[in-house]
């Protein structure tokens, strides 16, 4: 499979030193797609959205044209753009919001007048200090610019976008722990149903949420068509997408590629994108689409960024950052980190998560520092299927939202893929690689 | 100087009239009154309560929720270490380790002198840098020991105080211009437009059959 040479269109401006400027955002067509949505009928704009069969760049990889029909009709509704990632190894929005703040507001204005909303908020995640500062600065251009606030444009449409500091939560980052803080309170998600904010939202009203990365493809969507973004890349995976490139290789970075016409192969190993793995080594394991995924091994290398593909292999394409592990990692030392992770960012209210990522973090510690028992991986595995019963993917949730059902994923994964390791672990008190 | 400054409180009831619920400003003023000290200590948490008509156990329990709002004081520099995944493979926890021995202090303690606490963090989303750390919530990356004891004497020094501004990830974020119209004319425009359309959609249809 080659590489497509497909123009890339949520990080076009990023070749300017200064993308995240007014100045630069409007010398590259920026607004422009605001523009021409103000032209049109709401319900047009959202039949664009439909067309391109975008689907949430978030992880959880809903179409956002569907989210947005689902919407409630009240007098009171709000849009919120999630831009709290958190999962481990994902670092695209981090990427857009400090370099392409404009985009993230323009696609975000967008999606307020599809869905005739009476105010948007923009949460961006409290450790973006320069996210904070860029994305404020870019919305204080905007308004001085007439593109956000009272009468944009002249079109007759007003809407107020605030931006809302997280102050570090991983939690929060679940839709409607999301909403929980951004009401001034502890991020518990909250219990379905309602199974959508749609529904019921932010103060109880109809609430659209939608990631960062997806509201900067808007712009492009509403310039160029919804079936030109479906025209690229291949099934239900339409578009680009930005994937988040971590762990041992050559050249780690965001690269944006063309949905399901590149293979994770092509992401790791062509010299234009990761570069291969480090220092001459071989590729052992890599996890697909963040920390909550299943690992694939070497043997999955040719699937290509299809969120069908991956679901369909067992996996997700998730959040879109790929973890590359070499042939001398400990594998029982990554998944312990991973699930001590999850164990300090459960929110508590769930007695599987809560309690079961503690008990698995304690046992795989004991097993990684050398002191493991030969009955500790059936235990793993019966915690794991207690949080998560059956161990099968996609999970089955005995919890309030998803956090719970990630918690096995990579201990799961890495007992399957890796029995020996850990057995070596426990037989011998040490690890192999040192 | 436990409470919060007359100016922090002008800007605290200016995030309060962004939302249409005040309660939503308790992060961003919980941000904003721990640039004051570096963290929230009981005054400023009642005087924030005081502010915006809450209990101070129910700022307590918002604040203590979140790991950036700090309710033990910190030292002049947080020093956040990530020693998630990405930076693990990288060597994260050697960077930890050497921070730990250069500043004579374990994960969670302050320097003697408060210049600097170290944390382990999780994933900072700058992973393409790792191993990589945060200063007061600025970014460093990819950092080798030898970079991290230079960024330590830079910052002890001063040379860095530009970078990194002190403890308050909003102190340099103000909000300017707005909707300078109440929302509820938005509320009663907005109204007034879907009815409009409505009725244009039920004239198309009657038009059609």
């Amino acid at each position: 499979m080659a590489l497509t040479e497909v123009a890339p269109i949520v990080t076009a401006r990023l070749r300017h030193p200064d993308s995240h400027t007014l100045e630069r955002y409007l010398a590259t067509g920026g607004y422009d797609g605001l523009r021409r949505a103000l032209r049109m009928e709401p319900e047009q704009v959202a039949e664009e959205v439909n067309a391109a069969s975008l689907l949430g760049r978030g992880g959880a990889g809903f179409p956002a044209g569907r989210k947005w029909s689902m919407l409630r009709k009240a007098p009171v509704r709000y849009l919120v753009v999630n831009g709290d990632e958190s999962e481990p190894a994902t670092f695209k929005d981090h990427l857009l919001i400090e370099r392409d703040p404009h985009a993230i507001i323009e696609g975000t204005l967008i999606a307020a007048y599809a869905n005739q909303v009476t105010q948007a908020f923009i949460f961006v995640r409290g450790e973006f200090a320069l996210g904070l500062e860029r994305m404020q600065g870019a919305l204080n251009e905007a308004y001085a610019h007439g593109a956000v606030g009272r009468d944009i444009f002249g079109s007759g449409f007003s809407v107020d976008v605030v931006l809302h500091p997280g102050a570090g939560a991983y939690i929060a980052g679940e839709e409607t722990g999301l909403l929980e803080s951004l009401e001034g309170k502890r991020a518990f998600p909250r219990i379905k149903p309602p199974y959508f904010p749609a529904a019921i939202g932010l103060y109880g009203e109809p609430t659209v949420v939608n990631n960062t990365e997806t509201m900067a493809n808007l712009p492009w969507i509403v310039q160029h068509g919804g079936h030109a973004f479906a025209a690229l890349g291949q099934g239900s995976s339409t578009g680009t997408r930005l994937f988040a490139l971590s762990g041992h290789v050559r050249r780690p970075g965001n690269y944006e590629l063309e949905m399901a016409k590149t293979t994770f192969r092509d992401l790791i190993f062509a010299p234009v994108l990761g570069g291969g793995v480090r220092g001459g080594r071989q590729l052992k394991a890599f996890i697909p689409g963040g920390v909550s995924a299943p690992w694939f091994g070497p043997d999955q290398i040719d699937l290509p960024l299809s969120q069908d593909e991956v679901g369909k292999a067992g996996s997700m394409l998730g959040s879109g950052s790929v973890v590359v592990m070499d042939d001398q990692t400990c594998v029982v030392r990554a998944a312990w980190r991973i699930v001590r992770f999850f164990y300090r960012e459960s929110c508590g209210q769930c007695t599987p998560c809560r309690e079961g990522a503690g008990w698995i973090e304690k046992v795989v510690r004991r097993i990684e520092e050398g002191s493991g028992r030969e009955q500790d991986l059936d235990l793993l595995l019966d915690v794991c299927d207690n949080i998560s019963p059956g161990l099968s993917w996609p999970p089955q949730q005995t919890t309030i939202c998803v956090l719970g059902p990630s918690i096995p994923s990579s201990i799961v994964w890495a007992i399957r893929m890796f029995r020996d390791e850990f057995l070596v672990h426990i037989k011998e008190g040490a690890c192999p690689y040192g | 100087m436990a409470r919060l400054t007359a100016e922090t409180v002008a800007q605290a009831r200016e995030l309060m009239s962004l939302y249409p619920d005040s309660r939503s400003a308790l992060v961003p003023i919980c941000h904003l009154a721990q640039a004051q000290e570096g963290w929230l200590n009981p005054e400023a948490m009642e005087h924030i309560a005081e502010i915006m008509e809450l209990t101070p156990a129910e700022v307590l329990g918002t604040a203590s929720f979140y790991e950036m709002l700090r309710t033990e004081p910190v030292g002049r520099y947080m020093v956040s270490v990530c020693t998630n995944i990405a930076c693990l493979l990288n060597g994260g926890y050697e960077l930890l380790e050497h921070a730990e021995e250069r500043l004579d202090i374990s994960v969670g303690a302050t320097t003697p002198d408060g210049m600097f606490t170290i944390e382990e963090a999780e994933c900072i989303a700058y992973c393409d840098r790792a191993p990589c750390l945060q200063v007061n919530h600025r970014f460093f990356g990819p950092v080798s020991d030898e970079r991290f004891d230079t960024l330590v004497e830079d910052l002890a020094s001063g040379r860095l105080d530009d970078d990194v501004p002190p403890h308050g990830v909003l102190c340099r974020v103000r909000r300017e211009g707005g909707l300078a119209v109440p929302a509820e004319q938005v509320r009663a425009e907005r109204a007034a437009a879907d009815q409009a359309r409505d009725e244009r959609a039920a004239a198309a249809q009657a038009e059609r059959s």
